[in-house]
């Protein structure tokens, strides 16, 4: 399923995630995980029609076994970058739903205590570093993060999301170029959705198989089908185990598609039918489904508990978040800086500098 | 207490650090084995070696915001960026980034880091190569911008920034490399958003920061020694934040301000010091704030354009006549 040194990415086949598995209790596991992103983007979506979420809103839909299949491939001690599509990535690492749905909500329980919103879900206690709203503004951060693992003598590993669009900022080449030069255990992931907002990959990338970028940094790489759930978490193993091991990076490409608009705003009226068709046709929840009860590893009705058992919890994420109240404007000034500074600005737009006649 | 160079305090805090902090590291480009652009960091490579001593490719944006990744695990990197012109290509990883990344994940992880880099005009370097933009900085929350000027600032400040939690654009210039003063012994550390007043006076007050600063105190003794003048000088070093009180209370002494800066004069860091006096000392002012800065234009190449463009001693001193005359206190003469 993986590819190097050229052809194109192979098509999944409905059945194979079914045979390829080790074992059914795994692909199940894959499954749920999978239609907890789905469940919960879709739930996301309709919280941000009714206006409880606000600002930009970026979902996993369609990319959800690719998320599955990264996470499953790196360890508790490994850190984790991302784009602001970020919601399905704090979900599996294992960020806590409730606090995940608070933070798009805006309120205090949410992870970054409502002050990063939606683009920019953080715990370090999971070790999810952040999604970043700059696109490409990820990298450098995620290659200062393994030169800390490197000059520690670490063994932890550093992932770095990013979309295809993002293979044509400076800040790409910058950081696959000191990544090889420095050794450094880091895996580059680009998630291939064949979009940048509304731009495609061939109008926007001058080699539009992105894995082969590398190539110019001496770099492995490797594509990979992204609607696959067990592809993209064995060829993730590959690169996480040579950038542990070999302190090495390395650039790993997934491919699949996005099912819906750029954000949740985004009609995507760029897009033709045949396009979204083709796209749905892969869908990798419905597909693992299908593989499921195909491969006789649960029937439809085990599946639907499942799919029960998600739509509880994001349920119970939405009660949280709805619960959980909005962050004191007396907590304005807590986090500009983390060591106190005499002489810092605290004021609100309407206090005055110097109290009148002081 | 030795006396040394701005240059020498910068290199032996640097060392020091090192010595005393294992998380402590240097990056940038050129600091190893050609020892620098402007050799502060000579000696380190050898002492140090390659991991602590880092040389990067001309990739600022990419080696800024990997040093910002570094701190985010709990190093201390201090990165050089050879001049501040070219942290204009690392904008996006100190102003989005490093500046943004405590407060936008709610206190989570602050970026512990340093970013050494010199400003300044009068080298005939034309105008991309001579530019003062720490303003951009300045005006940045979450970044803390100091810019010392005499040695022993040198020295204390950069050990109070490496020692700081946060983020910190650590402002040199080209023309205070040379420039020799007392540096105290020991481990002393300044502390950051505090103005200096490095000369007492009653007549004017001159708030300056970085090579201004040392101008102001030239004026303010050729002032004293010439006409009788007394000239108070408030040296910033901290930019951001901004010690307001220090300067107001200045003020409410003198009662008439010039405020010198080695930028563009428009919404720079000198019309930030005229609205705050203006905020907090408006009733004791006898005359309009004046401020010295550059001329408005990309600086020239040609000797004699970029000399009339920089701002000067004279014009200083011109400044503080018309502050002065505007309200007939010239001709007071000495105390
Ligand atoms: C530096 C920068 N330029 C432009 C944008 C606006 N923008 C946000 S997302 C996006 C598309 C990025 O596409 P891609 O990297 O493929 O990621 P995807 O959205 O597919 O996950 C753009 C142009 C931005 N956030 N940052």
């Amino acid at each position: 399923m993986t590819t190097k040194g050229g052809s194109n990415v192979a098509t999944t086949s409905r059945r194979r995630p079914a045979r390829s598995a080790k074992n059914s209790e795994e692909l199940l596991g894959y499954y749920r995980q999978m239609l907890l992103v789905r469940r919960f983007e879709e739930r996301t979506a309709q919280a941000y029609t009714e206006a409880k979420i606000g600002g930009y809103c970026h979902l996993n839909l369609g990319e959800e076994a690719t998320v599955v299949g990264l996470m499953a491939a790196i360890e508790e001690r490994d850190y984790l970058f991302t784009n602001y599509r970020d919601h399905g990535y704090a979900l599996i690492r294992g960020m806590d739903p409730g606090r995940v749905m608070a933070e798009l909500y805006g309120r205090q329980d949410g992870v970054s205590k409502g002050w990063g919103g939606s683009m920019h879900l953080f715990d370090t206690d999971v070790r999810q570093l952040g999604g970043y709203g700059i696109v490409g503004g990820q990298l450098p951060l995620a290659a200062g993060a393994a030169l800390a693992v490197s000059y520690r003598d670490g063994d932890e590993v550093v992932m770095c999301q990013m979309g295809d669009g993002t293979t044509n900022i400076g800040a790409f080449h910058e950081t696959l170029n000191m990544a090889t030069l420095w050794d450094l255990p880091i895996v580059f992931v680009v998630v291939n959705n064949h979009l940048g907002m509304g731009t495609t990959v061939e109008m926007s990338s001058a080699e539009p198989e992105l894995y082969k970028r590398a190539s110019a940094y001496r770099m492995e790489s490797a594509r990979v089908d992204g609607n696959d759930v067990i592809a993209v978490r064995d060829a993730a193993k590959v690169a996480v185990e040579r950038a542990r091991k070999e302190q090495k990076p390395y650039l790993l490409e997934t491919v699949s598609g996005r099912l819906k608009g750029h954000s949740v705003v985004d009609p995507a009226a760029y897009r033709s039918k045949d396009e979204v068709e083709a796209v749905r046709a892969q869908d990798p929840v419905a597909a693992l489904h299908d593989a499921l009860v195909d491969g006789k590893v649960a029937d439809a009705d085990q599946l639907a508990e499942v799919d029960a058992e998600v739509h509880r919890i994001v349920k119970a994420a939405v009660e949280f978040a709805e619960k959980s109240p909005a962050p004191e404007v007396s907590s304005l000034f807590d986090y500009t800086y983390a060591s106190p500074v005499p002489n810092d600005s605290r004021r609100l737009p309407a206090d005055p500098l110097f109290p009148v006649g002081a | 207490m030795a006396v040394m160079s701005y240059r020498q305090a910068l290199h032996d805090t640097l060392r020091a650090e090192m010595l005393r902090d294992p998380d402590v590291f240097l990056m940038g480009e050129e600091i190893g084995r050609f020892e620098g652009s402007y050799k502060i960091t000579a000696g380190l490579l050898d002492e140090f070696g390659p991991k602590r001593v880092r040389d990067t490719p001309i990739a600022e944006e990419g080696f800024t915001g990997a040093a910002v990744g570094a701190a985010m695990l709990g190093l201390r990197p201090v990165v050089e960026i050879m001049t501040i012109n070219f942290s204009l290509l690392a904008l996006d990883q100190i102003v989005n980034h490093a500046a943004k990344i405590y407060g936008m994940f709610g206190g989570q992880k602050s970026v512990p880091m340093v970013i050494r880099t010199p400003g300044g005009g009068g080298q005939q370097l034309a105008a991309t190569h001579s530019q003062n933009v720490e303003l951009f900085y300045a005006f940045t929350p979450g970044l803390k911008v100091v810019a010392p000027s005499s040695p022993a600032d040198a020295k204390a400040l950069l050990l109070a920034s490496i020692r700081d939690n946060d983020p910190v654009l650590f402002l040199e210039n080209l023309a205070l490399y040379n420039t020799k003063g007392e540096v105290p012994d020991g481990d002393v550390a300044g502390e950051i958003g505090r103005a200096a007043v490095t000369r007492e006076g009653t007549d004017i007050t001159l708030v300056a920061y970085s090579r201004m600063a040392h101008v102001a105190l030239q004026v303010a003794e050729k002032l004293a020694a010439d006409e009788g003048i007394s000239a108070e000088v408030v040296d910033l070093r901290s930019l951001r934040p901004l010690d307001r009180p220090t300067i107001i209370e200045s003020v409410k002494k003198t009662s008439c301000a010039v405020v010198l800066e080695d930028d563009w004069l428009t919404y720079g860091i000198g019309a930030e010091v005229a609205a705050s006096i203006s905020d907090g000392a408006f009733d004791y002012l006898d005359a309009p704030v004046r401020r010295v800065a550059m001329a408005e234009v990309p600086l020239p190449y040609a000797k004699s354009l970029e000399l009339a463009a920089l701002p000067s001693a004279n014009d200083v001193v011109t400044a503080v006549h018309q502050t002065l005359d505007a309200v007939g206190r010239r001709s007071v003469g000495a105390h």
